[in-house]
């Protein structure tokens, strides 16, 4: 069983109001510093199997096709743990 | 006295009576569609019930997505819906120019198959809104608007927390050059009840159109302003269901 991590986020030009909801709060918290929050979609996926090409091939469509709306979002996918490895 | 129940509103309405067939989906979640059912009523036609797991469309001559929250918008509102069997009909026969009209998640539900460009999020202000609201009809010629004038101000509840509209600039460009605007949260002075843009959608679009006319998506809620006793008092969302009616009585 090996896990693959799809990262989704709005597109730069996309107004984040959650994102700048965070981070409005954070100085009345004691943080300072912190310029610009952005906030995203993290899908761990745990996978059946040999996490080959084809495999990553098919996740990849899954991301494009379903997990990200690509008009609004971007994606990437990286596999986290191999399994074996 | 005794009250009509929606069940036995009979099907001859303004229009006179009709063998329209307007199909009605309900997904997992969805909360306007009875009323939407009624709203088709009224205007004189057939209200059909469809289920969104069967792929057969009953032979209905149009098809409204209501509002709701299906799937529960977990993934994205209407990202899930989008691919239930019903769907894959609906678009299949909407690129073939079957009369669709969606409401609220009906509109997130068709941006999502693409049937309508652009997409919706999260309100810019966080905060669900629920109101009536005023709008302009932009557009009286497609599939669902003939009944009102071009630039017509009309008043219907509105509620969503996801209702903010956005596309790329050369979308929206195209969209406004075509006059696929169908609708604009009325923003002018007129509304200094800060009834304007409920919600940051790009160039205070509330609903637009496909370049065919036959797809409508719109964020507020025309079924619930039919009857003068509820809603907003006034039936300024009727011509809805009276314009799609019409066009097909008369196609």
């Amino acid at each position: 069983m090996a896990r693959v991590v799809v990262d989704v986020m709005l597109k730069p030009e996309i107004l984040d109001p959650q994102g700048q909801a965070v981070q409005r709060a954070l100085p009345r918290l004691g943080f300072e510093g912190i310029r610009d929050v952005r906030q995203g979609k993290r899908f761990e996926l745990e996978v059946e199997g040999p996490v080959d090409d084809a495999a990553l091939a098919r996740i990849h469509e899954m991301a494009e096709t379903f997990l990200a709306n690509t008009v609004i979002e971007d994606f990437t996918v990286h596999v986290e743990d191999r399994a074996g490895s | 006295m005794t009250h009509p129940s929606p069940a036995t509103t009979p099907a001859g309405g303004p229009s006179g009576r009709s063998n329209t067939r307007i199909g009605v989906i309900t997904f997992p979640g969805t909360l306007d569609d009875r009323d939407t059912q009624r709203a088709v009523r009224l205007a004189g036609a057939e209200a059909v019930p469809l289920w969104h797991r069967d792929k057969d469309l009953k032979q209905v001559d149009a098809v409204v997505l209501p509002g709701g929250f299906s799937y529960g918008d977990y993934l994205r509102a209407g990202a899930i819906s989008r691919f239930s069997p019903v769907m894959e009909t609906v678009i299949e026969q909407a690129r073939a120019g079957l009369p669709v009209l969606g409401i609220c998640n009906g509109f997130q539900v068709l941006t999502e198959t693409h049937l309508l460009p652009g997409a919706m999020l999260r309100n810019e202000s966080l905060h669900f809104v629920c109101r009536d609201q005023k709008l302009r009809v932009e557009n009286a010629g497609t599939a669902w608007t003939t009944d009102y004038t071009a630039g017509q101000e009309i008043s219907v509840p509105l509620k969503n927390i996801d209702g903010r509209y956005v596309a790329d600039e050369r979308t929206l460009d195209m969209l406004e050059a075509e006059g696929r605007v169908a609708f604009r949260y009325l923003t002018g002075g007129d509304t200094a009840d800060g009834y304007g843009n409920p919600n940051g959608s790009l160039r205070d679009i509330a609903g637009i159109t496909n370049e065919a006319g036959n797809v409508v998506g719109l964020m507020p809620h025309p079924e619930h302003a039919v009857e003068p006793l509820i809603g907003t008092g006034r039936t300024d969302g009727l011509g809805f269901f009276t314009s799609i009616l019409k066009k097909l009585v008369n196609a």
